[in-house]
């Protein structure tokens, strides 16, 4: 090769990834990250969206949000709901994994079960909410086998009485979510290496000893991972809450992202819904960081 | 060695298998009544007490579903917007992924984790910006605003994806190609493509599965009926047929048919996508 060829050539390999990217870039950056200097730019305005010429003003929506009694239960709701949804996928999917994985059950019966269990992950939210809205029926399923045991002795309204409603959505998102674990921690409990539990065994440990010091350690960088996507995933939750309650009754289940998004859609307050939506995002993007910090440390 | 057969043994052997059926039901009960719910006549359903397996089996539910065009268009709708967007992404990030994966240059770190964080901004986040743009360049209501708005959040998990993917090919192969004086999208092409149908497949299948559930941004992007996809026509069925369960549940098993057929038959390829975003 000549020594032009050679320079043209290592140009060319040069400037190849920015081409191999730029349609990716063009996309991310024009649809993902622009949107988000926009929007940030919204909460600032007045009349965002609506008019062509809107006027600054400063921080007012967002001391509105402050100021608005719904917001802070939006954000104790979504907390709550997050919380006890990323506890129970989490139990529920380990309890799940440990189970398949024993020994003491039949292969064949080990990889219908794994089937099975998966199911809930395959429905859309939409087609879960509706499920649930038919299971937790006034008249339902539900209430009738709870009667019959004994455990409730009038019909509940699960999604339409304040009292119950946000504990109704929360166990639909429960039931919804736990396959993630389930599969992740199931993919992790293959790869701990055997000798750990034969050594555990030579040394006369038992069963939950060899669970609390081999298993739930070997499991952690997964458990750790898992809860925080699903913790950021599970904050952004909406169709399931719009299609079961809608945020009621009273605003008993309202989310921030439901609340973000009739204060947009509803009352086509747009300013006020992107600073709520931003609020929202600098949550996000907070944990977020941590997420991949976490990766990286790992 | 374990020992076995002892009582106290079989006694955790059975408690495990109470365990496993208790399980079974939580998980696929729900599922199950949805199923049997779609054939049974809609005065059936809330007989008391509940009858397990439909008394009078029926497709009625069925038939008003896909006797009805105006349901039949939700499922096109679905389709036709998770195919595109299926297609274009698979594009898209196949390119960024072999940039990513086959070449180093200035800034791969940060883009890696740009493209990274990306897969956690709240969708409700972008959904104000995206309706404001989608109404100001007169996209409003069209397969366009759709596609564009399901790709940017297909697009960062599928070139994480196929980039991770792509990483497992021996590098030999391509710069075989460079010595014999090819550049390095003949490489792309002849070499790489062809024997990246895993990556690919499990790319499709995770995009496919995003687009069909998205709800959000089909709810706020479009506006008349022949525009909507399925999981807004399930919700517009529960707002004008409020108790017509069967026909809400045989539209629900309905679309849920793509993706029920997808685990079945590529269930690797499902998980592989599933849990994309887990795996960096």
């Amino acid at each position: 090769m000549t020594r032009q060829k050679r320079s043209h050539h290592k140009l060319k390999r040069a400037v190849a990834p920015y081409l191999y990217l730029s349609p990716s870039l063009l996309i991310i950056g024009l649809l993902m990250l622009l949107p988000m200097v926009t929007v940030i730019g919204y909460s600032f305005q007045n009349s965002a969206v609506l008019r062509r010429d809107p006027s600054f003003a400063g921080l007012k929506h967002y001391q509105a949000i402050f100021d608005d009694p719904v917001f802070w239960a939006s954000l104790w709701h979504t907390l709550y709901f997050t919380c006890m949804s990323v506890i129970f996928h989490m139990t529920i999917g380990m309890a799940f994994a440990l189970m398949l994985n024993s020994d003491r059950i039949n292969p064949t019966l080990r990889n219908i079960l794994r089937v099975l269990y998966i199911l809930p992950w395959l429905f859309t939210a939409v087609i879960i909410a509706v499920i649930w809205r038919l299971l937790l029926e006034p008249n339902g399923v539900v209430n009738s086998i709870l009667m019959q045991i004994g455990i409730i002795g009038s019909k509940v309204e699960w999604f339409s009485s304040p009292e119950t409603a946000l504990h109704a959505v929360t166990f639909a998102n429960i039931w919804a979510g736990y396959p993630l674990f389930m599969v992740s921690l199931l993919a992790g409990l293959q790869g701990i290496p055997k000798d750990f539990y034969e050594a555990a065994d030579i040394d006369g440990a038992k069963a939950y000893q060899k669970l609390i010091f081999i298993t739930i350690p070997q499991l952690m960088p997964i458990i750790i991972s898992i809860s925080l996507l699903d913790f950021i995933w599970t904050m952004q939750v909406f169709p399931l809450i719009w299609i079961t309650t809608g945020g009621g009754p009273i605003y008993s289940t309202e989310v921030l992202s439901t609340y973000t998004y009739k204060l947009a859609f509803s009352s086509y307050n747009l300013s006020q819904a992107s600073a709520s939506a931003v609020v929202i995002l600098l949550i996000s993007l907070g944990l977020t960081l941590f997420y991949i910090r976490y990766q990286k440390a790992r | 060695m374990r020992k076995r057969h002892t009582p106290k043994d079989r006694l955790i052997t059975v408690a495990l298998h109470v365990a496993l059926a208790a399980g079974l039901f939580f998980a696929a009960f729900p599922i199950y009544w949805m199923l049997s719910s779609s054939f049974k006549s809609n005065t059936e359903i809330f007989a008391l007490p509940p009858t397990i397996l439909p008394k009078a089996f029926t497709l009625e539910a069925y038939a008003a579903i896909l006797g009805d065009p105006v349901k039949l268009r939700f499922f096109f709708n679905s389709y036709f917007v998770a195919g595109a967007v299926t297609v274009l992404t698979v594009l898209i990030a196949l390119l960024a992924a072999y940039g990513f994966s086959r070449f180093n240059f200035r800034g791969k770190g940060s883009l890696n984790t740009i493209i990274i964080s990306t897969q956690t901004i709240p969708p409700i986040t972008l959904l104000i910006p995206f309706f404001g743009l989608v109404v100001s360049y007169g996209i409003f209501d069209t397969y366009v605003a759709l596609i564009l708005t399901y790709l940017v959040f297909t697009l960062p998990y599928a070139i994480l994806l196929m980039t991770g993917y792509l990483n497992t090919l021996p590098r030999d192969l391509d710069e075989a190609v460079a010595v014999d004086g090819g550049t390095s999208w003949t490489a792309l092409w002849r070499v790489i493509v062809p024997i990246s149908l895993p990556g690919i497949v499990a790319t499709s299948v995770y995009t496919f599965l995003l687009c069909w559930n998205e709800f959000l941004f089909a709810l706020t992007l479009t506006k008349s009926t022949s525009m909507r996809t399925v999981p807004i026509g399930i919700q517009l069925l529960m707002g004008q047929h409020a108790f017509e369960w069967n026909q809400m549940m045989a539209m629900s098993v309905l679309g849920s048919l793509p993706l029920l057929l997808i685990y079945l038959v590529a269930q690797r390829y499902f998980l592989a996508g599933m849990t994309a975003g887990s795996v960096k």
